[in-house]
């Protein structure tokens, strides 16, 4: 009774549930023409129309509330993304492709496991609670350290970013690492190489690109992490003279400001076209470390 | 650096001493003695950072830290009382946002490990889950005004909020169904279409009960972005305050699908940057929760992963 029940109804269900899947599966290529499409909408007019591009890109004025002539200037806030991620790659690219070494090659199993645990957990804390850390533990230390004035700048933000994206870092430089065939393993130490001299001599170069491509995923978490620097690094639109100078993201200007504007006025559209650019600048970091891992594994394969 | 070696110890030295150590050899087990203690330092960097953290925000905590202060709702513009309200929105949204991705998210991993050949759509398609993976989570938030909040309707609510949590959180649920699946043995799968069964029947009876396990841990991994995610909810549909009823079954049920909510992640950061007048533990306090709720969900998932790799019989 059973197989004729299925058996009728089989042939009736297949392309039905085989569609369904199909379409699923393309919904990944949907969404994010979708997230292009509705950002990129929302901006346009203003892009198309009033904004000046030249300004936009070379003005550090931003006075997007001015009444008299609001003026849209990025630089600044593009060189306020520029230094914190620059500092939090200083720190977290030698610290994560380190550790991703040490885990891969020179710790016991036993201890592997616990730290890639340990990380994992460092991967899953929220960004609000990164940005609370830094506004409330980070930020008087600073304070008694350097002497600055206030403990929310670059030097905070750098730090904060620089833990966030470790795990990342970490794990995608581990797995690169881990991508290297065995058999180049044992042929340095058949050689006499020491683990350090395999380290350098043999893995690093056989597993460059995709350790580029960990430092590149690295950048791009950075450049489009919110909450941590929204709380962190302050709120001065200026280009910063030093560490401790306080400096606003491009990030940190949409969370901070979509909220006060007016459904499409100029202003709202303008943090539309600075979504726009953000997405833009991840799509190409992406790309950038998605080559990166398939020029190994093309070579690998050949 | 072998010969190297050979020529600095002598041709002439005795056989005991060709196989100590010569200077070169001990040079090269020096170096290679401080770069582990050095990398396992760095190592050991990451880690104190988390432990210290933890421990500070726990300790700071702790006068705040009890039942009452999970149940209770803000009082007094949120300088006294406890979570209860964002608590409950922070679960509204993230059940919600899992209904909508898991389904979805689950079957594009059947499609990219069951049915997607080795051409140019499938390479496609993941491109697109590594970029939306990569989006900003501000972006999202934009594609959440754009999409939801104005396009499609919602206004900004939970249901707004839910369906941007949903898209963000959309590759996690791929990738791990992907990789869940990757692991069921080619064998599996042959065995049962040698049985005359058709693709769907072979994914249904075979490869998702033998999958189940590693799709589940993804989808926990899942739950803990959504819970600690504030930035695409912040235009979407959080809000500063809702007053939500203290006691019994309305307490369950504050948020209706189109209102808008409190949430656990937006509450920490606008008591600690935006109200005045809270006191530190209430901050650290909330944040402990947040954090609570947070890795309690992945050591679970992490548990769970262990316990399955060690009984998977294959």
């Amino acid at each position: 009774m059973r197989h004729a029940v299925v058996s009728r109804l089989t042939p009736l269900v297949e392309p039905l549930v085989e569609g369904l899947i199909r379409l699923c599966g393309w919904s990944a290529i949907f969404f994010v023409f979708a997230i292009f499409f509705f950002v990129f909408r929302e901006g346009a007019p203003l892009l198309v129309g009033t904004l000046d591009l030249g300004e936009f890109f070379t003005s550090v004025n931003w006075r997007p509330d001015s009444r008299i002539q609001a003026q849209y200037g990025i630089l600044a806030l593009l060189a306020g993304t520029a230094s914190v991620t620059a500092l939090a790659m200083i720190l977290s690219v030698p610290a994560g492709l380190g550790a991703a070494i040490f885990v891969s090659e020179f710790c016991a199993p036993r201890v592997r496991e616990t730290l890639k645990i340990v990380i994992e957990l460092l991967a899953a804390i929220p960004s609000v609670v990164w940005g609370f850390i830094g506004y409330m533990v980070l930020n008087p230390l600073l304070i008694s350290a350097t002497g600055a004035p206030i403990g929310i700048n670059i030097l905070n933000g750098g730090i904060i970013l620089a833990l966030m994206s470790v795990p990342i870092i970490m794990s995608v430089g581990e797995d690169a690492l881990k991508a290297v065939p065995d058999t180049y393993r044992e042929a340095a130490l058949a050689l006499g190489a020491s683990r350090w001299q395999l380290v350098y001599r043999v893995l690093l170069p056989a597993a460059k690109n995709g350790l580029l491509a960990a430092a590149l995923l690295g950048i791009g978490r950075s450049v489009g992490e919110t909450m941590a620097v929204l709380m962190a690094t302050g709120h001065s639109v200026q280009i910063p003279h030093s560490l401790l100078d306080p400096v606003r993201t491009l990030t940190a200007t949409i969370a901070a400001e979509l909220g006060e504007t007016v459904e499409g006025g100029d202003h709202y559209r303008v943090l539309f076209v600075i979504g726009t650019l953000l997405m833009l600048m991840a799509f190409a970091v992406n790309l950038a470390a998605d080559l990166a891992v398939k020029g190994v594994r093309g070579k690998q394969n050949g | 650096m072998a010969s190297e070696a050979a020529t600095t110890t002598g041709v002439h030295a005795d056989a005991f001493r060709r196989f100590t150590a010569g200077p070169v050899e001990r040079r090269k087990a020096l170096v290679e003695r401080l770069v582990a203690c050095l990398l396992g330092g760095v190592t050991v960097l990451l880690v104190l950072p988390l432990i210290a953290i933890l421990t500070t925000l726990v300790a700071k905590a702790w006068p705040v830290l009890s039942w009452a202060f999970i149940t209770e709702n803000p009082q007094t513009y949120m300088t006294s009382g406890g979570i209860w309200a964002p608590l409950v929105g922070t679960f509204y949204l993230v059940f919600i946002s899992l209904a909508v991705a898991a389904p979805i998210g689950v079957l594009a991993g059947v499609y990219l490990n069951e049915y997607a050949g080795e051409n140019w759509l499938t390479r496609l398609v993941n491109l697109a889950v590594v970029n939306l993976a990569g989006v900003p989570s501000i972006v999202h938030a934009l594609f959440g005004v754009g999409a939801f909040v104005l396009f499609a309707g919602f206004g900004r609510s939970v249901l707004a909020a839910a369906c941007t949590l949903a898209v963000m959180t959309l590759p996690v649920i791929i990738t791990s169904t992907k990789e869940a699946l990757s692991a069921v043995p080619q064998s599996f799968r042959e065995a049962c279409w040698n049985m005359g069964a058709s693709r769907w029947q072979t994914i249904r009876t075979i490869v998702l009960p033998n999958a189940i396990s590693g799709i589940l841990t993804g989808v926990i991994l899942q739950v803990s972005r959504a819970a600690g995610e504030t930035a695409p909810i912040l235009f979407t549909g959080a809000v500063f305050y809702v007053a939500v009823p203290d006691r019994g079954l309305a307490s369950f049920l504050p948020y209706g699908l189109l209102d808008r909510c409190m949430a656990l992640s937006y509450h920490l950061f606008t008591i600690s940057t935006q109200v005045t007048g809270v006191s530190d533990a209430l901050q650290y306090g909330t944040a402990v929760v947040l954090i609570g709720l947070v890795v309690s969900v992945n050591l679970a998932s992490i548990a769970f992963r262990v316990y399955l790799r060690s009984r998977k019989r294959w």
